[in-house]
């Protein structure tokens, strides 16, 4: 496939995503979003991928939506494009993302971020929704993971401001997973989704399923379902295989079957 | 507005890897105005991102090394700047992050008064070296003030709080000789050899491998800021950086060969 706004490569069972449009910060403009989304349906469906990482590059993560091509658009027309239909398709992958975060994650980029699994941000990392400051606000799930992630306070401090946080403060908050310096972020971003690609495929898909399902649900309807979810992966191979290999003391070696 | 368009506030000279940056308001003792402020920050990021520049030194011409605020300067006088917190964030506070930021090691030659603001200058360096006329002073106490741009971090870390407290509080002079006995400054000269055996010493580290140096400030200063688990931590990632670096790889082959490395900063 060719790819204008992403290159697409892989390291064992690791996809790797990074978004390319360097000379605008990787403004996220519809057709980046359209192939991004595409890909990352694409390594779902690839039994040899268990992981997959996003990242900018070692710059930026992407400075936010493409305002000129929203400049002089109206309301009917936004919404009859239907832009966010991509972004609908992300929330569906069932492989985790790790978000590798160097540099400005504002506006579309911080939601893009946040709409990953994980993120590793470097100590210059900015995350921030400043579209108050256009004159409107979030549409891609700024003002709705954001809050589930950092609280209502300060999600309201950055959506009604504007400012955006330091990567230290978004590890304070639980936005982050961990803070690196800048030249480390990708390999921290990778080894991690390594870490994970090595766990049993389908135990990590549903674990992830759940823990996503915990938003938006009751805790008595969320622990139901973990339970369903508990009680289905001992229909798996792998189950067997990660409970016999504890017994025996070596390490598991998993199928995902 | 006299003065700021004409007077050159700041001089940055190169030499030999060195970037020399001397505060340049020699009839007001080195006082901050504006375009001190302005002109100094430039200059920081000239060096910071000059490659040929791999070790700095920050001094002052004339008497003094930096007398800190100018307390005569009309934006501070007349209201143009209504509330100080701002004045410090918006002149001072910039200025003390990007040195701290720079990946290069910075020494303050403290040839004369740093005082006020000029001291907290001279403590954000990484390095002291003070003649036998230079001294430090906390004197925001003196008319007034608590201490600011970065002087309640670095004096309580550079002497323990305890003598922290006292200086700051009482904002008393203190002399060349004290200086390197409490750990304010690294190294006591002579008025007349004070910017010659600065820049030597200056010229020998811009010799060294500047990516490492650069790692180690930003571990050092991140150490402070943790707990030993987060240090340790820090220090692994920083060693995997540095162990990319030709430099290292130089510092190695060097070592094998049995020669002195050529360190070239990358």
């Amino acid at each position: 496939m060719e790819y204008q706004y992403i290159q697409v490569s892989r390291d064992g069972e690791v996809g790797r995503i990074l978004l390319y449009r360097p000379k605008v910060l990787n403004a996220l403009n519809t057709g980046l979003i359209s192939e991004l989304v595409q890909t990352l349906e694409d390594m779902d469906q690839d039994p040899t991928i268990r992981c997959i990482l996003l990242t900018g590059g070692n710059r930026v993560f992407a400075a936010g939506a493409d305002i000129g091509e929203m400049a002089t658009a109206t309301s009917a027309e936004l919404m009859l494009s239907n832009q966010f239909a991509d972004w609908d398709r992300l929330r569906r992958i069932k492989k985790p993302i790790v978000a590798a975060v160097v540099g400005y994650a504002f506006g579309g980029g911080c939601e893009l971020a946040m709409a990953c699994d994980m993120i590793v941000a470097a100590e210059n990392a900015r995350f921030g929704q400043p579209e108050i400051d256009l004159g409107i606000i979030p549409g891609a799930g700024g003002t709705q993971r954001l809050t589930r992630a950092v609280g209502k306070a300060r999600a309201m401090e950055m959506v009604l401001t504007g400012r955006a946080i330091t990567a230290q403060e978004a590890f304070s908050v639980g936005l982050v997973n961990s803070v690196v310096p800048a030249e480390n972020v990708e390999l921290e971003a990778m080894k991690l989704c390594q870490l994970v690609a090595r766990k049993a495929p389908v135990a990590v898909q549903l674990a992830k399923e759940s823990v996503l399902n915990s938003f938006d649900t009751t805790i008595a309807e969320g622990l139901d379902y973990e339970q369903k979810l508990f009680y289905l992966l001992f229909s798996t191979e792998d189950q067997k295989e990660g409970m016999q290999a504890f017994v025996e003391k070596r390490r598991p070696n998993f199928q995902g079957k | 507005m006299e003065n700021t368009q004409v007077e050159q506030t700041v001089t940055l000279l190169k030499e030999d890897g060195v970037g020399i940056i001397t505060l340049n308001r020699p009839h007001l003792f080195n006082a901050f105005n504006t375009q001190l402020n302005i002109d100094l920050l430039a200059a920081l990021k000239d060096v910071g991102k000059d490659p040929e520049v791999r070790a700095v030194i920050i001094t002052g011409a004339g008497k003094a090394f930096c007398s800190g605020q100018d307390l005569s300067d009309r934006s501070a006088v007349q209201g143009e700047v209504p509330s100080l917190g701002d004045s410090v964030r918006k002149r001072y506070n910039p200025l003390i992050l990007a040195m701290t930021e720079m990946e290069k090691p910075i020494i303050a030659a403290v040839n004369g008064a740093a005082a006020g603001a000029g001291c907290s200058l001279a403590l954000a360096c990484d390095m002291r070296f003070i003649s036998d006329r230079g001294k430090f002073v906390e004197a925001f106490v003196r008319i007034g003030l608590a201490p600011d741009s970065g002087s309640s971090w670095f004096l309580s870390r550079l002497v323990g709080v305890g003598r922290a407290m006292e200086l700051a509080m009482t904002g008393r002079n203190v002399g060349a000789e004290e200086a390197v006995q409490i750990g304010l400054a690294n190294k006591l000269v002579p008025h007349d050899r004070l910017l010659e055996e600065t820049l030597a010493f200056a010229k020998q580290l811009a010799q060294g491998p500047t990516r490492a140096i650069g790692l180690t400030k930003r571990a050092l200063y991140k150490a402070l800021d943790t707990d030993v688990a987060g240090a340790l931590e820090y220090e692994a990632q920083v060693q995997e950086i540095a162990g990319k670096t030709k430099d290292f790889h130089e510092g190695i082959t060097s070592f094998l060969e049995k020669r002195p490395p050529r360190y070239r900063g990358e």
